[in-house]
């Protein structure tokens, strides 16, 4: 078998070492998430339809573009972006350990041929002058030098932000924890709604996609549900529900109070404000004045029935708002003759009792009250993994700043006697940023030189 | 004074600036660089005035909320980032020349949030009320900021790299060195990155708190999740052979462009959860 042939195993690992496979996936991820921002995901077949056609729904739909984040393609693309990152990391990581656990004490040749800075300075100096005088201003300008000596020479060498190397692996590993925690999410937490009427209490949720409804194993029961609005406006202030959980029989916790920004966790699922609604028609009480007896009586009707009137008539309330041009609440209404007819409609001001007296008709009617019994929205959810992708956020944070804002920067300084003097020579890198490296070191070089002439 | 007056007086100074650091291209003079950047200053202490004084307007109205809540408020927001970075830079590298590439963003910026949005103080609506918007909204400037910034280096990279063999002329000749303009282009995202993955954990922190989702692939947080895969690719790019220089530069301007969509384009364009479009 000849060895120089690289075997398979060698041929996958190598490709999936590389950092152009790094770029390209970065730059398709990138290209391709901008599908799932044009083309709206996860609505339903008949809108795709009258939107795109046949033809294009049809290539749509075989190339996922609907769910197109959870496709196979672009789950593949983010499988190849994690495995590319274990590989590199595990190709990389055991030499940065020995870089930074042992350092090169003494370059040689060959290792200040391979630096990207380098330099020679001479010197009438005597060596240990020399050294003396190059060791103060490193420290100054740099890091304190560790000094080697070696077959007569005198080696000199500085570092500055050797942990900064760590940073890219807590990187690395941060997107590994933040997609386990995004899996434990997936496998074993669950999104559901539930619509509660108030006064009354469930214990049952909604899950997106099942027929049978999820037990919660407690209740929970909705007192109250209002919005409050901001003063003499139609702009919402708060949408806001009281909530009580029952538990085991015992209420556990009472008249919680949730906002859209301020949600109710109970044993791990947490619930949260998110829409509502009227429950079942409106109950108002209406009182009702007989013109020709003055006689009156109070109703008290719901939204839409017709209600029988003295004298064989009968009425209905058709409609509600809260807000009628600036008069306030009020009610839409008709009035049926005996014999079925329905008479036009009117509108009743709560807030000025007398006014439908002036409308001249056989009844006057006057809104006393109305109540509508609302719904509130909950959201509901429930997601072990969400710590996990916290503790990947932080450690990406970290990691990103302590591998992007710093880096290991080295300089090996070697001093050997010349004739009555010293030649110096002078080498540099550093593991990330080298430009602005190269601007520190060139400028340390004229430092170093002008120290020595002085 | 008010708080318009004070946006007024911000907007004056970064046109002012930003055709003084146009002259001084042409000049060449010191001194007109030199005025252009004292401008530059005192339009940046105007807007974070007119900033300041805008938040105790709002509060004097009964709202107590920070300056963050709508698209004018974010604009001029933005504006004041990209100088707060500019000026930073300036102070390390002294490089007067990229003011011209800079100020424009922040001047147009400021043009657009004074004749074309609404400058109401309104309270806001339920889904913005929590304290996370504050975070949210500064980490995201001010990494825009730097992408702001690492653009206008990158361009002027482009117009004078590949011309290093021969001495630049004319209008290049004021333009920093290739390998400085790169550094620069370089630290302003190293710096922007972090924020911005900053300002996308913190959104998805609020989203989980006020929605119970972290994560919904909403059409603005897939496009900050695009500037977030672009600026990786140009921060792997620095250390890859044949994607250093003008390949990297390409990315770093590819990359502001989306910054850019991500910010308005999502709002005009497309639909979805942030509403501070109007």
């Amino acid at each position: 078998m000849n060895s120089k042939q690289p075997t398979f195993f060698q041929v996958i690992w190598d490709f999936f070492c590389s950092l152009k496979l790094t770029i390209i996936t970065l730059i398709l991820l990138a290209l391709t998430s901008i599908i799932g921002t044009v083309i709206q995901q996860n609505r339903s077949q008949q809108e795709y339809l009258e939107l795109y056609g046949k033809k294009l729904y049809d290539l749509f739909e075989t190339l996922q573009f609907f769910s197109m984040y959870q496709s196979w393609w672009f789950l593949g693309l983010l499988t190849v972006i994690s495995l590319n990152l274990i590989a590199c990391s595990i190709k990389r990581f055991p030499r940065v350990w020995k870089t930074v656990t042992v350092p090169l004490l003494v370059a040689d040749e060959g290792h200040y041929k391979s630096l990207t800075n380098g330099g020679e300075l001479r010197s009438p100096l005597a060596p240990r002058e020399a050294l003396r005088r190059l060791t103060d201003t490193l420290g100054r300008r740099f890091a304190t030098a560790k000094i080697t000596e070696q077959d007569g020479k005198i080696h000199l060498y500085a570092e500055k932000g050797a942990w900064s190397r760590f940073g890219v692996y807590v990187t690395h590993l941060s997107i590994l924890v933040v997609f386990a925690g995004a899996i434990i999410g997936n496998i074993w937490g669950f999104k559901a709604y539930v619509n509660i009427e108030e006064g009354t209490s469930t214990d049952k949720v909604w899950v997106q996609g099942m027929r049978e409804p999820l037990l919660l194993g407690f209740s929970l029961r909705c007192d109250d549900f209002a919005v409050t609005y901001y003063d003499g406006t139609n702009r919402p202030r708060e949408f806001m529900s009281i909530l009580d959980v029952v538990d085991g029989g015992r209420e556990v916790i009472s008249d919680r109070k949730i906002v859209v920004n301020d949600p109710l966790s109970y044993k791990g699922i947490t619930f949260y404000q998110s829409s509502y609604g009227p429950a079942g028609n409106a109950t108002l009480k209406i009182r009702v004045k007989v013109r020709d007896t003055g006689e009156i009586i109070d109703i008290s009707a719901r939204e839409g029935e017709h209600v029988p009137l003295p004298g064989g008539g009968s009425f209905a309330v058709t409609g509600y708002t809260n807000s009628y041009e600036r008069f306030g609440p009020a009610i839409q209404m008709h009035v049926n003759t005996p014999d079925g007819q329905h008479g036009n409609p009117f509108i009743v001001l709560q807030n000025f009792a007398g006014f439908d007296e002036k409308r001249g008709g056989t009844y006057s009617f006057t809104l006393l009250d109305y109540a509508q019994k609302e719904y509130t929205g909950l959201q509901v959810k429930k997601d072990p993994g969400v710590w996990v992708v916290w503790l990947g956020c932080l450690l990406m944070i970290v990691g990103s700043i302590a591998a992007f804002s710093f880096s290991h920067r080295r300089i090996w300084v070697t001093v050997e006697e010349r004739g009555s003097g010293s030649i110096i020579r002078l080498g540099g890198n550093a593991h990330r940023n080298q430009p602005a490296f190269a601007l520190f070191f060139d400028d340390l070089s004229r430092d170093l030189g002008t120290e020595l002439d002085a | 004074m008010t708080s318009s007056q004070l946006f007024n007086i911000t907007t004056i100074a970064y046109f002012a600036a930003m055709i003084l650091f146009l002259a001084y291209l042409v000049t060449r003079s010191p001194k007109v660089g030199l005025i252009a950047t004292l401008i530059a200053w005192a339009g940046f202490a105007a807007n974070s005035g007119a900033i300041l004084t805008r938040w105790l307007e709002a509060r004097a109205l009964g709202f107590d909320q920070a300056p963050l809540s709508n698209l004018y408020e974010s604009i001029v927001f933005f504006a004041w980032s990209i100088l707060l970075f500019y000026l930073l830079i300036d102070l390390r590298y002294r490089q007067r020349s990229l003011g011209a590439f800079v100020l424009p963003f922040a001047f147009f910026g400021m043009v657009w949030a004074q004749f074309g949005l609404n400058d109401a103080i309104e309270p806001l609506v339920p889904a913005l009320q929590s304290n996370w918007l504050t975070y949210h909204v500064i980490t995201c400037f001010l990494g825009y900021a730097g992408f702001a910034v690492a653009c206008g280096a990158s361009i002027m990279y482009l117009l004078v790299a590949g011309k290093d063999g021969q001495k630049p002329s004319g209008i290049l000749a004021l333009f920093p060195d290739s390998r400085i303009l790169d550094d620069i282009n370089y630290k302003a995202i190293m710096i922007g990155f972090p924020l911005l993955t900053l300002g996308i954990v913190t959104g998805a922190a609020w989203a989980n708190y006020a929605w119970g989702t972290y994560w919904s692939w909403d059409p603005k947080e897939t496009w900050s999740l695009i500037v977030w895969f672009i600026y990786a690719a140009f921060l792997h790019a620095r250390f890859t052979r044949g994607w250093v220089g003008r390949r990297a530069a390409w990315l770093s301007i590819a990359g502001f462009a989306a910054t850019i969509f991500c910010y308005l384009g999502v709002n005009l364009v497309l639909s979805g959860l942030h509403s501070y479009g109007g």
